[in-house]
């Protein structure tokens, strides 16, 4: 059940909005799709389920176009609030799952058990108006996952939502992917990306500038971060060779270097300076990543 | 197919049980129930029962009983010669004691005159039995000078009959004319009134969706097609379920006003016995004008993305059914009228036209026909343009009020392939 995207590409008018993208999505994997706002992600979204046809390239799902008839395999969270809010959240969970091939009583027990373990029982019988902007979230991704999609994407699924909230729709999303689904997720918390993904996806311009396994993508982007605490000025490091950045903190800095090599020299230009309290050799987290990517044309 | 009923249950669903459906359904009862019981309700408020006083001053004698013969037959009024002066009079009418006053003199050439005098002269309805006899009065005088046989004068004044007869044989007769200027009549009040309802529910359900972005997830669920008809059925069986409410009420209170009195409503309108085809023109007509306009209203509804635009949008669909109702109001007269040939064909306003040109023409069938494939053409038309706009329009967001967005949206769900 593999999702695949080949050289596709969506013009509206004279303006691309996402250009020769292709990528494959493996199943039972949690794919980040990451990119800066309007980067084409929620056209990506709209031209996988079907609801915009691609201007050139192929989308197949298990090796089939995605229709209608597929609907029921398939969930869908997006960016913005989308529940009626007027209905009750019972009476309108179980017309969305309705709507996605479930039946009712069958419905009716996930609606339990959903909203039990995101501790909101009380509130099934509630109009989606009269919840907070975090509750209805939850009730918005209890409306992608009830009749257990094969294929989950979730757009900005923690938006709103406090720590707390965001651990247990976590736990939730990962429970999902071990139960066997393909889940696409989107996200401006590089964290939430690291802490989930093992593939991911930046996009730039309709363009992915970076594609691949987490763990390759930061071996290949090479340069490291030093963070340093010590009792003395250390801003004789901004011009020392190889350090790309740097960022003072209170009780020290934080360089990016770049490479490993360079964090020797480094060392070596503190030593007798005085006291160092911490000298940490890290990896570069998908933030840096994130905005040296897409943070270039900035420039 | 499935999901199409599941929204079409879901759209009636939600609507029966909404509060606004509550309180039109039960105020346009109490209107028809009202309006079945129009007489009975007059009656009761009328001062019918009440014999009013009306004080005679003449100096004729033979004239008062002249008067008092011709007013005999009036319960409501009772005359009463009155021997004190004018102004006496007017006091004790002023006091309420007599209704009003009438003063009968004679004038120059020696035939009656009178002068009518009441707190209110509003009401016609107490003078003019007055007027009536004292006209008579003068016809009587005059003619007993001339000499003229008092049989004679009966025949003048009798109405002369006149019968109006169709030498075509399937031209409408006169009563059937009625009949069917009755059901037009009840057609266009229906017509108008389930365009204006529910043309602006169809729409505010899909803006509604739209706003609240659950669009999105529906229309990722089920095609664009099969929802914009799922929710034009689901409204239709709505205002099936308010109009079956509406005639059950309105039968039940016609029953019941003429087991008390004779003069029914439905005598009013015509419609003691209409022919079953003419019902059947109507129930096709208007089942076919409400798609039409439903379809309309679905799709306008589709391009915008607040609910205060929708009313905007809906702007020239409401034109074009007031436009109709007009052009039928006065084809009611005229239904020959090359204006009301030529209207006729035009989709908006065929099922309207149409309908009065069947009932009240002898028009050929394939006219008929011809009408119907055109409408039932256009709402295909339209329902394939509605449905592309549909698909477009629902992702379509930001400030949309221009039909230019038409064109945007049909651009976002074309096929480039």
């Amino acid at each position: 059940m593999t999702l695949r995207l080949q050289k596709v590409t969506k013009k509206f008018g004279s303006f691309t909005a996402v250009d020769q993208l292709s990528l494959e999505i493996p199943e039972k994997q949690i794919f980040g799709f990451l990119g800066a706002n309007g980067a084409g992600k929620t056209t990506t979204f709209r031209m996988v389920l079907g609801l915009l046809d691609q201007t050139e390239g192929d989308i197949s799902w298990n090796n089939g176009e995605i229709g209608y008839g597929e609907s029921h395999l398939i969930g869908y969270l997006p960016e913005e609030r989308g529940l009626y809010p007027k209905l009750k959240v019972q009476d309108q969970l179980i017309y969305l799952a309705k709507l996605r091939g479930m039946n009712k009583s069958e419905a009716i027990k996930e609606i339990d058990i959903w909203l039990e373990r995101f501790k909101v029982p009380e509130y099934k019988q509630k109009k989606v108006e009269e919840l907070s902007k975090g509750n209805q979230q939850k009730i918005q991704f209890i409306s992608a996952v009830l009749h257990k999609p094969k294929l989950l994407i979730l757009d900005e699924p923690f938006s709103g939502l406090d720590p707390v909230n965001v651990e247990m729709l976590k736990a939730a999303v990962i429970d999902l992917k071990e139960a066997g689904t393909s889940i696409v997720f989107s996200s401006h918390r590089m964290e939430h990306v690291e802490e989930l993904c093992e593939s991911l996806c930046i996009l730039h311009h309709g363009t992915p500038v970076v594609h691949g396994k987490l763990k390759e993508i930061k071996k290949t982007f090479g340069r490291k971060n030093i963070r340093i605490h010590a009792d003395f000025d250390t801003e004789f490091l901004k011009n020392s060779r190889g350090v790309i950045k740097y960022k003072a903190l209170s009780e020290g800095c934080e360089l990016q270097i770049e490479s490993e090599d360079i964090a020797q020299d480094i060392f070596g230009e503190l030593h007798g300076k005085g006291f160092v309290r911490t000298f940490d050799l890290e990896e570069p987290t998908l933030n840096d990543i994130f905005i040296e990517k897409v943070g270039a044309s900035y420039e | 197919m499935n999901k199409f009923f599941i929204m079409m249950g879901h759209t009636y669903k939600n609507r029966v049980k909404s509060k606004s459906f509550l309180i039109t359904t039960i105020i346009t009862v109490a209107i028809i129930f009202a309006l079945s019981n129009f007489q009975t309700i007059l009656e009761a408020f009328s001062d019918a029962d009440e014999e009013k006083k009306v004080a005679i001053i003449t100096e004729n004698e033979g004239w008062y009983q002249s008067i008092e013969q011709s007013l005999s037959t009036n319960e409501n009024l009772s005359l009463h010669p009155y021997d004190g002066t004018l102004d006496d009079a007017k006091a004790e009418v002023e006091e309420g004691e007599y209704q009003s006053v009438v003063q009968i003199e004679q004038n120059a050439e020696e035939l009656p005159e009178a002068t009518y005098y009441a707190n209110q002269i509003a009401n016609t309805g107490n003078s003019e039995p007055v007027r009536q006899a004292v006209q008579q009065l003068k016809v009587q005088q005059v003619t007993e000078r001339a000499n003229v046989d008092p049989v004679i004068i009966e025949q003048i004044s009798a109405p002369v009959s006149f019968d109006l007869v169709a030498l075509e044989e399937s031209a409408k007769s006169a009563e059937e004319l009625n009949q069917t200027r009755g059901l037009v009549y009840v057609m266009l009040f229906f017509m108008y009134f389930s365009v204006i309802m529910y043309g602006q529910m169809i729409s505010t359900e899909v803006a509604t969706e739209k706003s609240s972005r659950v669009m999105e997830i529906l229309i990722s669920s089920v095609s664009p097609v099969s929802q914009m008809f799922a929710k034009i059925l689901g409204i239709a069986l709505l205002g099936l379920t308010q109009f079956s409410i509406f005639i059950g009420v309105g039968y039940l209170g016609i029953q019941q006003s003429q087991a008390t009195s004779d003069g029914s409503l439905l005598e009013m309108f015509g419609l003691t016995d209409v022919e079953p085809a003419t019902v059947v023109y109507a129930v096709v007509f208007f089942l076919l004008g409400y798609l039409l306009y439903a379809t309309l209203a679905a799709t306008l509804g589709s391009l915008v993305s607040r609910l205060e635009d929708a009313q905007q949008l809906l702007t020239p669909m409401i034109l074009l059914i007031v436009a109709a109702f007009l052009i039928a109001m006065f084809g009611l007269g005229a239904p020959e009228a090359t204006f009301i040939t030529v209207s006729s064909y035009f989709p908006f306003f065929t099922p309207l036209i149409m309908f009065l040109r069947v009932g009240m023409l002898d028009i050929p069938v394939w006219e008929v026909i011809l009408s119907l494939s055109i409408l039932i053409g256009c709402i295909a038309l339209l329902g394939w343009i509605g449905a592309r706009v549909y698909r477009g329009g629902v992702l379509m967001y930001g400030k949309s009020s221009s039909l230019k967005d038409f064109k945007t949206a049909l651009q976002l769900s074309k096929k480039e392939k």
